[in-house]
C-alpha cells in the first residue's frame, strides 16, 4: 500500500505571546511536531486555553510562530493562502450577504474566475452541504446548524487543500451536532479533503478523526497521537462499539491528567 | 434522516409563510393615531384664535399661516430665500460628508491618525459651535462662505464621530475571516469594513442633517442678506408671526423630508436585518 504524501508538517513549532497583565512572554506552543497526510482528518483535543486555536491560526497563516517550521506541501507557511481555509467556531457569516454570496466570498476575493463561474461553483457547494433552495436567504433566517453548514461551504468553495476547523460544532445542540458530524464526514470524503479539526468533545474527535493529537496544558506539547484505526464506515454503529468506548477512555485519561495539572498551575 | 432534520431546522421560515396577515388596524395604527393627534392640535389652535381666546399677533393660526404662505409664494421674494438657503445647505452638507466620512474612516482605522486629530475633534465637538459664528463671519464675510462654514462645522462632527465608532466596532471575527481568505487591505475595506459601518454612517448623516439645518438658521440670523433664516429673523423682529411660522414650517418640512429619504436608503441597505423584511 502506498503511503499518502505528507500535506502538512509542524516541526518544533514554538509560539509565545506577550501577556500585558503579567508583563512577560507566555509560551503557548512548545515544540509541537505533527504531520498530516493527504486525505487525513486529524483532531486536536486538549484543555481549554492550552493553545489549540493558536496552533490552528498559525497553520492558517494568521499568526506568525516564534520558532520552528510549519510547512504545507514542503513549503513554509508565511501567511494566509488559498490552499487553506478556516472554519471558526463562531460562524461569522457576513449578515449582509445572502447564503450564496457568503459562499462566493473567498472566490470573489481571488478575482481569478468570472462572476458566473464563481456563482456556479458556489451553488455546487451550497448543494453539497444540503442547503439548496436557501441560496437567497440571509444568515439571520437560518438556524445555527444551517449557518455552520454555510460556514463550511464558504471554506470549501475556495477548494483548499487543507480545511482547518476550530470547534465548528461547539455551539450546536447535541442532536444537530451528531448530524453535522456525519455530514462533515460525507462532505470531506466527497471533496477528498485533508482536515485539521479542533474539538473539546472527545467522542466527536474519535468519531471523525484518523488521528487524535492530545495537547497538554499550556505550554502545549503533544502528549500523544492516538490513531483511530477503524476500517468500517463511520456510522452510529461505530459510536456504539466497544472499540469506540476504549478509544474514548484512552483519550479521556490522557486529558484527565492534563486537566488536574492545569488546576494545580492555576492555584 | 436528512430531510427530516432539514425541516426541523427551519421552523422560522415555515412559520413566517403561514402566519396570518395582521389586521387593518394593527397595520395602520401608527399613522392613523398620528393623523388624529395632529388634526386635533390644528383644530384646537384654530379654535382658540377664532374664539378670541388668544391673540393671533403672538400665535398666528393655521388659516393665517396658509394665507400668508400663498401670499409669499405669489409675490415671489421667497424663491430667492429658498435658493440662497438651499445652496448654502447643499455646499455645507456635501462638504461635511466629503470630509467627515474619509476622516472618520482614517481615524477609526489608524490609531496614530486618531491620536493626532482626536483632541481637535473632541474640543470642537464639545464646544457650542454657535460661539464660532462671529469668527466665521469675520473670516468668510456675511455671504455664502460663512454660512457654508457654519453648516459644515455643525454637520461634520456627528458624521465623523459616527464613522469612527462604526469602523472601531467592526466585528473582529469578520476581519479574521476576510484575512483568512487572503483579503488585501483594500478588499478588507470594501467587503467588511464598509458594509459594517453603513448603519453608523447613515445614522451619522441623519444627525448631521439636523445640525446642518440649525446651521442655516443660526448663520442667517446672525448676519445675512437673504435666506429663509434671514426671512424668519426679519419677520420676527417686525412681529409678522405668520411669516415666521411659514419659515419654520419650511425648514421643518425639509428636515422631515430628507430624514425620510435617508431612512429609505437605510432600509434599502439593511434588507438583511430581520425586522426590515416583510
Ligand atoms: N492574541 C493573543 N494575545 C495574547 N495572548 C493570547 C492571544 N490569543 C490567545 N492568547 C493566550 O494563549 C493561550 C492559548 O489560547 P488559545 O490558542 O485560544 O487556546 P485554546 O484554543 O486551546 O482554548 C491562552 O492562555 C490565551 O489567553
Ligand atoms: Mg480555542
Amino acid at each position: 500500500m502506498d503511503q499518502p504524501p505528507v500535506k502538512l508538517e509542524a516541526i518544533d513549532v514554538h509560539l509565545d505571546y506577550y501577556n500585558e497583565r503579567m508583563k512577560r512572554r507566555l509560551v503557548v506552543l512548545d515544540k509541537i511536531n505533527m504531520t498530516v497526510s493527504k486525505g487525513e482528518v486529524v483532531c486536536i483535543v486538549g484543555p481549554s486555553g492550552c493553545g489549540k486555536s493558536s496552533f490552528l491560526n498559525a497553520v492558517g497563516g494568521l499568526l506568525p510562530i516564534t520558532d520552528g517550521q510549519l510547512r504545507l506541501n514542503g513549503r513554509q507557511i508565511r501567511g494566509p493562502g488559498p490552499d487553506r481555509a478556516i472554519v471558526f467556531q463562531h460562524d461569522s457569516l457576513f449578515p449582509w450577504r445572502s447564503v450564496l454570496h457568503n459562499v462566493m466570498y473567498g472566490l470573489s476575493l481571488q478575482g481569478k474566475h468570472s462572476k458566473h463561474e464563481i456563482q456556479e461553483r458556489s451553488r455546487y457547494f451550497v448543494n453539497l452541504v444540503g442547503l439548496d433552495g436557501f441560496e437567497d436567504h440571509y444568515p439571520s433566517e437560518l438556524s445555527g446548524g444551517m449557518r455552520q453548514r454555510v460556514n463550511i461551504a464558504r471554506a470549501l468553495a475556495v477548494d483548499p487543500e487543507v480545511l482547518l476547523l476550530d470547534e465548528p460544532f461547539a455551539a450546536l445542540d447535541s442532536q444537530t451536532r451528531e448530524f453535522m458530524q456525519l455530514e462533515l464526514l460525507k462532505i470531506l470524503a466527497r471533496a477528498q479533503k485533508t482536515a485539521v479539526f479542533i474539538t473539546h468533545q472527545i467522542d466527536e474527535a474519535v468519531f471523525i478523526a484518523n488521528k487524535v493529537a492530545v495537547f497538554s496544558a499550556r505550554p502545549a506539547k503533544i502528549k500523544e497521537v492516538v490513531a483511530i484505526d477503524y476500517s468500517g464506515e463511520r456510522t452510529l454503529d461505530f459510536k456504539h462499539s466497544t472499540e469506540f468506548l476504549h478509544l474514548q477512555q484512552k483519550i479521556w485519561r490522557l486529558i484527565d491528567v492534563v486537566t488536574i495539572g492545569t488546576e494545580a498551575e492555576m492555584i | 434522516m436528512e430531510t427530516i432534520l432539514d425541516e426541523a431546522e427551519s421552523p422560522s421560515i415555515v412559520e413566517r409563510r403561514r402566519s396570518p396577515r395582521p389586521g387593518f388596524w394593527s397595520r395602520n395604527e401608527t399613522w392613523i393615531l398620528g393623523t388624529i393627534s395632529v388634526s386635533a392640535f390644528l383644530l384646537f389652535w384654530q379654535y382658540s384664535v377664532s374664539a378670541g381666546l388668544v391673540n393671533p399677533l403672538f400665535t398666528s393660526s393655521p388659516i393665517r399661516i396658509v394665507r400668508t404662505a400663498i401670499d409669499m409664494f405669489s409675490q415671489g421674494e421667497i424663491y430667492n430665500d429658498i435658493k440662497v438657503s438651499g445652496i448654502e445647505f447643499l455646499w455645507g452638507y456635501a462638504l461635511s460628508i466629503l470630509v467627515g466620512v474619509p476622516m472618520g474612516i482614517l481615524m477609526g482605522w489608524y490609531r496614530r491618525i486618531n491620536a493626532i486629530f482626536e483632541p481637535f475633534v473632541s474640543a470642537l465637538y464639545a464646544s457650542p459651535r454657535i460661539a464660532l459664528v462671529p469668527l466665521m463671519v469675520i473670516w468668510f464675510g456675511i455671504g455664502l462662505g460663512s454660512k457654508i462654514a457654519i453648516i459644515f462645522l455643525g454637520a461634520v462632527f456627528p458624521i465623523l464621530i459616527n464613522m469612527v465608532t462604526g469602523v472601531r466596532t467592526v466585528d473582529r471575527d469578520f476581519i479574521k475571516v476576510a484575512r483568512a481568505f487572503g483579503a488585501s487591505d483594500r478588499q478588507l475595506f470594501a467587503t467588511v469594513v464598509f458594509p459594517s459601518t453603513v448603519p453608523m454612517l447613515l445614522a451619522g448623516l441623519r444627525l448631521g442633517l439636523g445640525h446642518a439645518l440649525i446651521g442655516i438658521v443660526v448663520g442667517e440670523m446672525y448676519a445675512a442678506t437673504a435666506g429663509i433664516g434671514y426671512m424668519i429673523s426679519v419677520a420676527g423682529s417686525t412681529f409678522r408671526t405668520s411669516q415666521v411660522m411659514v419659515g419654520v414650517i419650511m425648514i421643518a418640512g425639509l428636515g422631515v423630508g430628507l430624514t425620510e429619504a435617508l431612512r429609505a436608503i437605510e432600509r434599502r441597505f439593511e434588507r438583511w436585518r430581520p425586522d426590515n423584511r416583510r
